[in-house]
């Protein structure tokens, strides 16, 4: 039995559906409301992007860890009637691979356009990071015993063996892998809806208190209230809505790494999924890293970015610090990374705001400071000073990099449809 | 019936349909860590799974291990989540690699058991102890005591090994 998967030939759907509307909230430390209104707002906030109404959408998908909604009570508070819906359990790397799902479920025939949400009051009610969470006083049983009895739990224990063991194995350094910080808080400085917006420097990335080695409090993200939707629908349906479709150009879902939930115990363990994943994505989509011009490598910690981008190729085993602090990913240059400002500054939405944000860039309507023309648009100046412009010029190509654990991550090749 | 016992505060409850952890924990207890063995293959593993990630055998036995080791990796925690680990930070928590089965099935590949860095009798080390443990530090397990039958593996450095001049750290320090 052949493991190979030959994603080369067109019957892998390349080019065939879109991203045709987009949606989120404002991203707040306190919602003021529940995961129920979060996600109905931005589901409806992408039927009106999209310029489609609820009789339009009948397929539904939605991830979260037992701290959201389902799908159902969402369609039901838009009188929206489903022909298909999907609740998965999830987090980071879930938006992707249910981009992948959604085409699948339309191809099939089960329905034809799908609205994928993640909803969370990630500050106020169920914090991810676990600061607050009732972890102390239930019984150790099960997998517990070998994680929560040492103290290990939170996202950054729990990856910390990864990141420092690349530091090791490739002589990285703190200040490299600051530059990821320091690069999104500029590219948030020019996002109106960023939590964060103040530029910051290596220095206060590495002056600020370290919360688990070789994490500053600054090298990890931003934990927010928000919910967001993207649609996905066939190309022929998407000429029909309001803005230029994100073309998807190619998906790949959950590709992990042996011993997925013990991952350690296969090595190297400074090497993450996406050097399995990129296998699957880049002959899928029929581009290389080197052909991408804007790139959502997910920010959980500087360090994630870091790791993806390395091994879907964008640089040599081992150069992520060296690509990182390159000046690469800012704003301006050859392959911006999360222009939003991602996780570390924009807020926390389990990495579908990454792919919100790379529509819009491929829409070249990215929603900065810059003036709105007559058309309705803005018209982009490309001047990426503090509170300037964070529109890529002429981007065609982006690409984003979605990740559950070092062991777990999916992607999504992007193109400006036509 | 399940196997109650307790760590710092926290109830340790083991289910008695969880017959793995049952006996993993009880052979701790008993004073010596086991890893389960796989009847198909021979390999060891860790941590308990209920079939073999190599072969997907389900039949298995117990086997020692010598409870000596390398830090492969690891954290130190400064930010605690869980409360009760507040009074012991700076802490620990290492990724060791056993002497037994390295480089097995795959080059890369070993039995890399977690566990915190503790003193000789499993309290939780304290600062100066961490400063100075790193990547290539060798250590031996420690088996601490959880009552009702059960023990929980730490480690401690091991005073008899030759220890490296300067075992791998954090940049900063």
């Amino acid at each position: 039995m052949s493991t190979e998967i030959d994603a080369t030939a067109p019957k892998y759907l390349r080019g065939k559906y879109a991203i045709v509307g987009i949606g989120e909230t404002s991203y707040t430390r306190g919602s003021g409301t529940t995961t129920r209104n979060l996600g109905t707002t931005a589901v409806r906030n992408a039927m009106e992007d999209a310029g489609l109404t609820s009789a339009d959408i009948d397929g539904m998908l939605s991830y979260s860890g037992n701290d959201s909604v389902p799908s159902t009570s969402i369609a039901g508070d838009l009188g929206i009637r489903l022909n298909f819906y999907m609740d998965c359990q999830g987090g980071g790397s879930s938006t992707e691979a249910l981009i992948g799902i959604a085409i699948g479920v339309i191809e099939a025939g089960l329905c034809k356009t799908v609205a994928i949400f993640r909803s969370m009051n990630g500050y106020s009610q169920f914090r991810i990071g676990g600061t607050g969470r009732s972890t102390g006083r239930s019984a150790l049983s099960g997998d517990a015993l070998f994680g929560r009895a040492y103290g290990q739990g939170s996202a950054a224990q729990n990856f910390a063996h990864t990141f420092m063991r690349h530091m090791y194995d490739y002589g990285t350094t703190p200040e490299q892998v600051a530059h990821v910080k320091v690069i999104h808080s500029e590219h948030a400085s020019n996002n109106p809806k960023a939590y964060y917006k103040n530029r910051v420097t290596v220095d206060d990335v590495l002056a600020s208190r370290m919360i688990c080695k070789p994490l500053h409090l600054l090298d990890c993200c931003v934990e927010t209230d928000n919910g967001c939707c993207v649609i996905v629908t066939s190309m022929d349906r998407a000429r029909d809505c309001r803005h230029t479709p994100a073309k998807i150009l190619g998906v790949v879902g959950r590709c992990s790494k042996p011993r997925v939930d013990n991952h350690y115990q296969a090595g190297p363990i400074s090497t993450v999924a996406g050097v399995y994943a990129r296998n699957i994505l880049w002959p899928n989509a029929g581009v290389g890293p080197e052909d991408i011009q804007v790139t959502g490598s997910y920010d959980a910690f500087t360090f994630t970015t870091m790791l993806q981008l390395e091994d879907y190729g964008f640089c040599k085993k081992g150069e992520g610090g060296d690509y990182v602090s390159s000046g690469i990913m800012r704003l301006g240059n050859a392959r911006p990374n999360n222009t939003s400002g991602g996780h570390l500054c924009e807020g926390y939405t389990h990495g579908i705001a990454m792919v919100i944000e790379n529509v819009r860039q491929l829409r070249h309507d990215i929603d900065d400071s810059c003036p709105v023309g007559a058309d309705g648009k803005r018209m982009h100046t490309y001047d990426y000073a503090e509170g300037g412009c964070r529109q890529v010029k002429d981007v065609e190509l982006s690409a984003n990099l979605g990740w559950a654990t070092p062991a777990t991550g999916s992607a999504l090749v992007m193109a400006r449809g036509a | 019936m399940a196997l109650e016992g307790e760590y710092l505060g926290m109830p340790v409850v083991i289910d008695d349909l969880d017959k793995a952890n049952q006996e993993f924990y009880s052979r701790c207890g008993q004073g010596a860590l086991h890893l389960q063995f796989c009847a198909s293959c021979s390999l060891m593993r860790y941590p308990t799974t209920t079939a073999c990630p190599w072969c997907a055998s389900p039949h298995y036995d117990w086997r020692p291990v010598s409870g000596k080791g390398t830090v492969y990796s690891y954290a130190e925690v400064h930010h605690a989540i869980q409360p009760v680990f507040r009074q012991f930070l700076p802490y620990m928590i290492l990724l060791v690699e056993l002497d037994e089965q390295v480089g097995e099935p795959g080059v890369h590949d070993g039995l890399r058991v977690t566990g915190n860095l503790t003193l000789a009798d499993g309290t939780m080390a304290p600062e100066d102890v961490v400063s100075a443990v790193g990547i290539g530090s060798r250590v031996r397990v420690v088996l601490k005591d959880l009552g009702g039958g059960l023990a929980l593996p730490q480690w401690t450095l091991d005073e008899d090994a030759d220890q490296p001049a300067s075992p791998w750290r954090y940049a900063d320090d």
